[in-house]
């Protein structure tokens, strides 16, 4: 550890100075760095613990006029989330956004660890630099941008494929207003949207690796998929799970603007998370107390579970914090 | 060395799915940008499958600019990137840089405010009330203000910063440099790499900024790029329109689609060293 440094600037301490005394000597030293978080804190304060002390709405029967204070509490205080809860709303939210949730895990977290390994396993450097600008580019792109591209592509009246599966003699596909393919078209677009940023990381632990260990695999005479199976697998493991782990804390985030920008009132059912219904239960039908109920419902789980997965994480030696 | 068959195999496996990544990647876009380009007589004629334009028309752009909201969002888009990433890495850098300092008094207590952010939020509708308590319903700041500080971001940053050797600071302190002068003239030169990175994903946020300006704007001369471009995607689709020089919808919506991209897709290449080695010097570990 570097050597305490503001508080080793020549301030000459009394002898006899109190312990206070040291402490307000200590905080003045800093009062620079004081200064530079003032703007930032109050910042934090603002937009992001008002809102948390604003949760208290979901307790009160919160009335436009009266303001958040003002309000009067519902009675039984849970009432806006015994609501929820009675409502059929609750166990198809909770499943749709657990179920897409673990979708996109599923299927979105091994093609880009084949992606990390293949590019390590090119010989060619502008070929593989070429292949990683272009995988990472969609990572940039807007789901609105993505939307449009899917529009293009699987619309049932103009979108190309449905225009191939007319003239080889199939009917067309409803791929973005049924119920049977919205979750597909989610989890593919959200796949093909991070295919190559989430290759990035599995790529710098394959850098992390020790190259003797291929050396002495080539002297063994290993063939190059029994290095990847035999050494670089294992050598990636630990990320693997870290990030498995880290990511099973944000199952609740089956992801908002994707699903806002996609969905229709056509697969409500399926594609429904508890963000999106939030969002038009508060904004767009003035439902302000079930709305925060549910959001508040949500961020609770949301911190067990992120606090579990990071606790389970710091077990592996690593974790967010 | 080892050169067997089965390495071949292996190979030529390789190069075909990172050439099929490649492609996958990139045809979409490509493909957008041809139906925008294309007269649509044209893209009828081939069927739709058009990957390449033979024949270019600009069209599609010249009515948008004419008829849409485009122009104006473009306008608001451009400011709100400008503005709100150099004020997102301004205080962005001035909490990191505090919280490095590990002599701090009080490190902890601002640190635990940082990370318990990511932790729990007050959820949506809390944080509209305070947006609209604030008074920023319906104005540019709404979108820049809510979201100027990203924990995570904080946190890369401070970490980068931790890296930065102390002996430094320490000798422009004897040579009576104050703490700003020293964030200014020393950390920040030094930290250039993840300066991009963290503004380059500040800047991809306010380029793509969608969720903010349904929650907090209703004016619709405020309505940034992507809130535009998509009104204009959910327009019906008349894919069948025959009047020769009349623009049809398909062309004008990857019109759109092209422009809201297109800037992104230009700069990030060049920026892209960058950010793979900023995000791998700050990833995870905090």
């Amino acid at each position: 550890m570097p050597a305490k440094t503001a508080n080793s600037r020549s301030y000459a301490q009394p002898a006899a100075s109190s312990r206070l005394g040291k402490t307000r000597k200590a905080f003045w030293a800093h009062k620079e760095f004081y200064l530079m978080l003032l703007p930032g804190v109050i910042y934090y304060l603002v937009y992001k613990y008002l809102p948390m002390y604003g949760v208290i709405i979901a307790f009160k029967d919160y009335d436009m006029l009266e303001g958040i204070w003002s309000s009067p509490w519902a009675d039984p205080w849970y009432k806006y989330f015994q609501q929820f809860y009675e409502s059929p709303y609750f166990t198809q939210l909770l499943a749709n956004t657990f179920l897409i949730s673990v979708y996109k895990l599923l299927f979105g977290m091994v093609p880009p660890i084949l992606l990390a390994i293949l590019l390590n396993e090119c010989r060619t450097p502008w070929f593989r630099r070429l292949v990683q600008t272009l995988s990472y580019m969609p990572h940039f792109l807007s789901w609105v941008i993505i939307y449009g591209i899917l529009l293009m592509f699987l619309s049932q009246d103009s979108g190309i494929v449905n225009r191939w599966l007319v003239e080889s003699g199939s009917s067309t596909i409803p791929f973005l207003t049924s119920t049977e393919w919205f979750r597909s078209v989610l989890v593919g677009s959200e796949i093909w949207q991070n295919l190559g940023w989430g290759a990035i990381i599995y790529l710098a632990a394959i850098a992390g690796i020790d190259p003797t260990l291929y050396e002495a695999g080539r002297v063994d005479g290993a063939s190059r998929l029994r290095m990847v199976w035999h050494i670089t697998l294992p050598g990636i493991r630990h990320v693997i799970i870290l990030l498995l782990i880290l990511r099973l804390g944000h199952m609740l985030d089956a992801g908002f603007e994707q699903i806002y920008v996609l969905y229709n009132v056509h697969v409500y059912s399926v594609a429904d998370i508890l963000d999106t219904w939030v969002f038009r239960t508060g904004l767009e039908q003035w439902n302000y107390s079930l709305a925060s109920a549910v959001g508040l419902f949500k961020s609770g789980i949301g911190l067990i579970l992120v606090y579990l997965s990071n606790t389970l994480a710091k077990r592996w030696g690593e974790s967010i914090w | 060395m080892v050169n067997t068959k089965q390495d071949k195999a292996f190979l030529t496996f390789t190069y075909a799915v990172l050439a099929a990544v490649g492609i996958v990647a990139v045809v979409p876009l490509l493909y957008v940008v041809s139906v925008s380009l294309t007269p649509f007589a044209e893209v009828l004629k081939h069927g739709g499958y058009v990957l390449i334009p033979r024949e270019f028309t600009f069209h599609a752009y010249r009515k948008l600019m004419e008829t849409s909201g485009i122009p104006r969002s473009l306008v608001i888009t451009v400011t709100i990137t400008l503005l709100g990433t150099a004020i997102n890495l301004i205080l962005t850098t001035l909490v990191a840089y505090p919280l490095s300092r590990r002599s701090l008094p009080g490190r902890n207590v601002f640190l635990i405010m940082v990370v318990f952010t990511l932790l729990f939020s007050g959820g949506i509708i809390p944080t509209y009330l305070v947006v609209k308590a604030t008074g920023l319903i319906d104005s540019l700041w709404a979108l820049i203000l809510p979201t100027a500080v990203s924990s995570f971001n904080v946190l890369l940053m401070k970490s980068f910063f931790e890296q930065l050797p102390e002996e430094l600071f320490e000798s422009a302190r004897i040579d009576g440099a104050k703490e700003f002068r020293i964030l200014l003239r020393l950390a920040v030169p030094l930290s250039l790499p993840v300066m991009i990175t963290v503004g380059l994903f500040y800047a991809v946020g306010h380029w793509n900024s969608f969720f903010a300006a349904i929650m907090y704007v209703t004016d619709r001369t405020l309505f940034p790029l992507q809130v535009v471009v998509r009104e204009i995607l959910m327009l019906s689709q008349q894919p069948l329109e025959n009047a020769e020089d009349q623009v049809p919808t398909v062309t004008m919506q990857m019109a759109a689609v092209v422009f809201a991209s297109f800037p992104i897709i230009a700069v990030y290449p060049f920026l892209q060293k960058h950010f793979t080695k900023g995000m791998l010097l700050g990833s995870i570990k905090g």
